[in-house]
């Protein structure tokens, strides 16, 4: 697997732009933009790689795994560094148009440093080498959500870092009782030797507590919507889309690899809170008067569809863990766009009370446009990312007889709709109160738009992202049962 | 290994004397600190882990991880007292409890 050492330069790229706009802000959002291309084209690189050799696999510094560190990348792996140098490319061009100068000053070091955080967490080979950028990553977070230090953003973000720090702790937790256990953390040898132990699931429950608090699943979501809520529309299109991802791809792996095969019936409880998610984060987001919270709430319904997969994927393997990768993918797009087109509107009435929206349709139409267009895969319309996502999910459910699994499903989507809708309703009515509009730069439009379409464009790309996705086999360790 | 033993068990309790102030205590600088507890406890856990090889000289590979986790603890109780004193200056008091009735 010789060659171009992509992993590295994922990370470095973002690290040094980072430095070098906190050292000259004058340069940032040039500099900050050509560190965002040249990241997609690095994340394209590694996937001819990929496609090419097969799995990436690049010990630092010639020092090998159970000493030194390892970064790895399979399909799973590239799929996430790719929607994040989407998102992360989406986000900046909004951010032009979105930031005063001197806040663009701010936005862009804090944003590559969170950048180089996500693209080494997708990377990472080991379990601390993941609790490292966890942290890398929700100290940016935290900052970024600070941004604009309002009341509001403030509270949002101290809420948020407690949460997180919380989660990181116990996370670690986890891993020192792991390698206390098994003597390693690479994640490829604690796979060989995990046995089901009472250590095994004492560090399971604790790595497991701690995510589940940073991916915000029900009934550990109260950091969410403030937080998501109260930071500026490309900070919140990044958490909602990236963030929450990161600690759901942890899990994930941890489940895959390490503790799904032990198979003890964990996976219903995820079901059953994902069900949960799914239920009250719709309600609540129905229940919104503020277009922020609702998009905010509407996350946290969403994380809930991708816990489901893990026990529709006892018994069909593969398929759950495809629709549920390909749920997470078109989330992060729609959920993008989403916030940056609330983001247009805020900037556009002033405001983000849903029932004020004045005659929108006529006056932003690309922006209207990209809501519903997110809209529709958030609610799972074909043909759309999310109706290929929730359509193999619960074909899955169907399938296996999980009846409630299905029912949940359906009237998620229904509440879904119920809460677009209700969004854009009031986009097509004139208010109460009209206001002077406040021009809303091409360049946000156009990335809200840009990023809509990408969710919707996804459903048409079911089989070569299918094909990616099993690059390395992440799915089969868990696989369909014999 | 029984020392250790005992070691071990003190970091589970700091770890969870931490958890418990960081639940009840409404003043900021408090919960920072319950935090800092908690991150001390898993330190003292690993720490005492690296000696349950029972040789002369401990496994280090812990202890790498303890120097990390201290410099992850110290930027991030940093960030939190930074946050604390801006929160502090914008609503007057270092706490979050009271911010659904304002917000409203």
């Amino acid at each position: 697997m010789t060659g171009t050492p992509w992993g590295i330069i994922l990370i470095m790229l973002p690290l040094a732009g980072g430095m070098i706009c906190f050292l000259w802000p004058r340069v940032s959002t040039v500099l900050g933009l050509l560190t965002s291309l040249a990241v997609a084209v690095s994340v394209a690189g590694l996937g001819w790689q990929l496609q090419e050799y097969g799995v990436y696999r690049h010990a630092i510094g010639g020092w090998g795994a159970p000493l030194g560190i390892d970064l790895y990348a399979d399909g799973l792996s590239l799929l996430m560094l790719a929607v994040t140098a989407l998102v992360g490319l989406g986000v900046g061009i909004y951010s032009t148009g979105y930031f005063s100068c001197e806040d663009s000053q701010r936005f862009w070091p804090i944003w590559l440093f969170l950048l180089a955080a996500l693209n080494a967490l997708f990377l990472a080979a080991d379990i601390f080498n993941l609790y490292v950028t966890l942290e890398l990553m929700g100290l940016a977070a935290v900052a970024l959500t600070s941004l604009t230090g309002s009341k509001d953003a403030l509270r949002g973000a101290m809420r948020y870092l407690l949460a997180t720090l919380l989660g990181s702790l116990a996370y670690l937790f986890g891993v020192a009782l792991l390698y206390h256990g098994f003597g390693t953390v690479d994640i490829g040898m604690l796979a060989e030797r995990v046995e089901s132990y009472p250590i095994a699931w004492a560090a399971f429950g604790l790595m497991g507590a701690g995510l589940m608090l940073k991916t915000a699943l029900f009934p550990m979501h109260f950091w969410l919507p403030p937080a998501h809520a109260s930071a500026p529309a490309p900070v919140s299109a990044l958490l909602s889309a990236l963030v929450v991802k990161a600690s759901f791809y942890i899990l994930l792996r941890l489940w895959l690899t390490i503790f799904g095969p032990l198979n003890e019936g964990i996976e219903l409880l995820f079901g059953l809170l994902g069900m949960m998610a799914i239920l009250w984060g719709s309600l609540q987001a129905l229940r919104q008067t503020r277009l922020k919270l609702l998009i905010a709430y509407s996350t946290v319904a969403q994380i809930g569809y991708l816990f489901l997969a893990f026990p529709l994927a006892m018994t069909t393997g593969a398929s759950a863990w495809h629709a549920m990768a390909y749920l997470a993918l078109s989330h992060a797009l729609a959920k993008a766009a989403m916030f940056l087109a609330a983001g247009n509107l805020l900037r556009f009435g002033g405001h983000d009370r849903i029932a004020d929206l004045d005659r929108v349709v006529q006056r932003l139409p690309l922006t209207a446009g990209a809501f519903a267009l997110a809209g529709v895969s958030i609610m799972g319309l074909p043909p759309s990312g999310g109706f290929i996502g929730k359509w193999l999910l619960l074909e899955a459910a169907l399938a296996q007889g999980h009846w409630g699994i299905a029912a949940i499903m359906l009237v998620g989507g229904l509440l879904a709709a119920a809460y677009i809708f209700k969004v854009l309703g009031h986009t097509f009515t004139q208010a109460d109160i009209s206001h002077e509009p406040v021009a809303v730069p091409a360049s946000m439009e156009w990335a809200a738009l840009l990023l809509a379409m990408g969710a919707v464009l996804l459903g048409f790309l079911a089989s070569p992202i299918f094909s990616l996705l099993d690059i390395g086999n992440a799915f089969s360790l868990n696989g369909v049962s014999p | 290994m029984n020392s250790a033993f005992l070691y071990a068990l003190v970091g589970v309790g700091l770890f969870s004397l931490g958890l418990y102030a960081l639940i009840i205590h409404t003043h900021l600088l408090r919960k920072i600190l319950a935090i800092n507890v908690m991150g001390s406890g898993v330190f003292l856990v690993l720490i005492a882990l690296a000696k349950r090889t029972g040789l002369a000289v401990p496994d280090p590979v812990p202890h790498a991880m303890v120097i990390t986790g201290i410099v992850v603890a110290v930027s991030a109780t940093a960030l939190a007292l930074v946050l604390m004193l801006k929160l502090v200056a914008a609503t007057g008091h270092a706490e979050l409890s009271d911010d659904q009735r304002e917000s409203q």
